[in-house]
């Protein structure tokens, strides 16, 4: 029986030659990482064992949660990696002004790489699954651990296997499709299993697209999501990464719990209602129902945060206004994706437009600060979870969209079909 | 070793942010954050958890953030065990590794109603219905968490495995 990508990089990370489905190993780690509200409740546990961290190079915390600062014990825990980070003389140290959200840093520096086994003490560490990396969150004692010995346990997970085929439609991106496949399996859909993304689609996939896509497989109860290398891939890891990379292909004799096939062609804009992401419908069912009036949109997060997120909300938005009864948040990921905004000339757009520009942050996505919902409020947000009380008030309603959908529903005040907003003048509307 | 206590019950996918939502993490301090537990989805939780009190819920227990400060705010409620069909996997790991008991067993989850009175037997993996009568098998944990859990959590484990290194 062959082994999933998924089964191939966690036996080599334990130095096994095979691994089966539910063996419980332990694995060496290429990058452990924690932010300032699991980092900071980490180190008392790391110094019960031990005094220094296993790899100063390895070993990361970015404080981008309650950044900046949104009170004092927030700063307190801030000021705690920060001290920790000079004191062990990490090699990687971010700060604001310098970083950006956890899951866009780690690539953009090339400190995570295909081939990988990689663990961070925040569940959308999923993330790095896009570059063909192991790649899963765990908690706090399992980072102190993972900080302190540069191993951890696993279960050997088995794989659902996704085929993508075909091209989607001009509106339709990554954000689309993992909604759409979680709203088809459900939130507990991969529960302990890999989401394993193949097939003749994912060329039409940008590197922005897979990062959204593995972010989320956390939301159908993953252990983790993970994408083939190709030349997209490759293409990203050129700009970005100076690191060696190994690079896993599943066997072809490996074996799925199941074969699910995706004809990208038929995904429609898709919005996931509340109160859980997968809750989805397309924007065609969402059309014959009732308008649905909203107070707030947020364009950001380790989910929607990159360059190709705000370029297609930019050709929405260009040379249109944001409606009266709207207010939107733009938060990019990072500080380089800030500023290729700004010379790219998407800020322009944003704030002709009527958007508030804030600097990188996690913070709107988990109510922390920076656009908390009041009760009644609603919000069509790019971020990845819908939760009661997730943004704010427990009567407050969050919408799962895509940035194009997003962009679409701030113009028209509700939720609303990017395919339906004529194209402006000057404006490359839909840009991919 | 063996807990008693009466059932607070919920459905399924009941998630960390109601659990202790994002407002609150800016503590790790588990007594501060017990003060908070499952808030967003029963308010009077708080208040009338009774040490050895048991959670029993549906389909994906502690679903969504890697937050630990959720199974640590259970238990430092006072709760003894949580009983759910399935459980979300970090939550699970997180669970395990502060020493929060939990076990997996449907039957159970979709027989217990809220006030019952439970006992649960770790060692036999029974789960004992004082009030109905009624008698389940948990699911066991495997031999790797056993070990995990008899030797006090991962952190002892781990140090155990450090001296033994050198």
């Amino acid at each position: 029986m062959g082994m999933t990508m998924t089964q191939k990089i966690l036996a080599a990370g334990a130095g096994l030659d095979k691994v089966e489905p539910g063996q419980l190993i332990e694995a060496k780690l290429d990058v452990v990482m924690a932010n300032d509200i699991t980092g900071p409740m980490a180190l008392p546990i790391f110094r019960q064992m031990a005094d220094r961290v296993f790899d100063k190079d390895k070993v990361v915390l970015v404080p981008d949660h309650f950044t900046p600062s949104k009170d004092i014990k927030s700063a307190e825990n801030a000021r705690a990696i920060r001290i920790f980070s000079k004191e062990q003389d990490l090699t990687w140290v971010f700060e604001q002004g310098k970083s950006g959200v956890e899951h866009t840093i780690l690539p953009d520096n090339g400190i995570v790489a295909p081939g990988e086994c990689i663990v961070g003490a925040d569940s959308h560490t999923c993330t790095y699954g896009a570059l063909g990396a192991f790649s899963t969150g765990v908690g706090t004692t399992d980072i102190a651990t993972a900080m302190a010995t540069g191993e951890l346990w696993f279960k050997v997970p088995s794989a659902i296997q996704f085929v993508l085929t075909g091209k989607p439609s001009q509106y339709v991106s990554g954000k689309d499709i993992i909604l759409h496949i979680i709203g088809k399996i459900g939130v507990d859909g991969a529960l302990y299993q890999s989401m394993e993304f193949v097939g003749d689609g994912l060329c039409y996939l940008t590197m922005d697209d897979r990062f959204t896509m593995a972010n989320m497989a956390i939301e159908a109860g993953a252990k983790n999501g993970i994408f083939p290398v190709d030349a997209v891939t490759k293409a990203y890891l050129r700009t970005f990464t100076k690191k060696p990379y190994r690079v896993f292909t599943a066997d072809a004799d490996a074996v799925y719990d199941a074969v699910i096939v995706i004809d990208l062609r038929e995904v429609r804009p898709t919005v996931a209602f509340p109160h859980l992401p997968g809750n989805a419908k397309t924007i065609d069912e969402i059309e014959v129902m009732e308008p649905i009036q909203i107070d707030q949109v947020v364009l950001g997060s380790c989910t929607n945060g990159r360059m190709a997120d705000f370029r297609r909300a930019a050709a929405i938005l260009k040379d249109r206004t944001v409606h009266p009864d709207v207010r939107v948040m733009v938060v990019p990921a990072s500080q380089r994706i800030y500023k290729k905004c700004m010379t790219e000339g998407l800020l322009e757009i944003f704030i002709d437009a009527g958007c508030a520009v804030n600097t990188p942050s996690c913070g709107p996505c988990m109510g922390g600060h920076m656009g908390v919902l009041a009760a009644g409020e609603k919000c069509v947000s790019t971020t990845n979870r819908n939760f009661v009380g997730r943004m704010g008030h427990i009567d407050s309603l969050i919408y799962l969209a895509s940035p194009e959908v997003a962009a679409a529903s701030a113009i028209k005040g509700y939720i609303a079909n990017p395919e339906k907003i004529e194209k402006s003048k000057s404006s490359k509307a839909g840009e991919k | 070793m063996k807990v008693f206590g009466q059932v607070f019950q919920y459905g399924d996918n009941v998630d960390t942010d109601v659990i202790i939502p994002a407002r609150y993490l800016n503590s790790f301090d588990g007594k501060e954050l017990a003060k908070h537990a499952m808030v967003d989805i029963d308010p009077t939780f708080a208040s009338k958890v009774q040490p050895g009190d048991m959670i029993v819920a549906g389909r994906n227990f502690g679903c969504g953030s890697s937050r630990e400060h959720a199974p640590l705010c259970l238990k430092e409620a006072g709760i003894s065990c949580i009983v759910a069909e399935t459980f979300a996997r970090i939550f699970y790991r997180n669970a395990i590794n502060i020493g929060l008991p939990i076990m997996e067993c449907p039957q159970a989850a979709k027989e217990i109603t809220p006030g019952d009175k439970i006992e649960i037997d770790f060692d036999s993996g029974k789960i004992y219905n004082r009030s109905k009568g009624a008698e389940y098998e948990g699911q066991p944990f495997p031999e790797f968490m056993q070990k995990l859990i008899a030797a006090g959590g991962l952190v002892n484990y781990t140090n155990q495995k450090l001296k033994g290194h050198k």
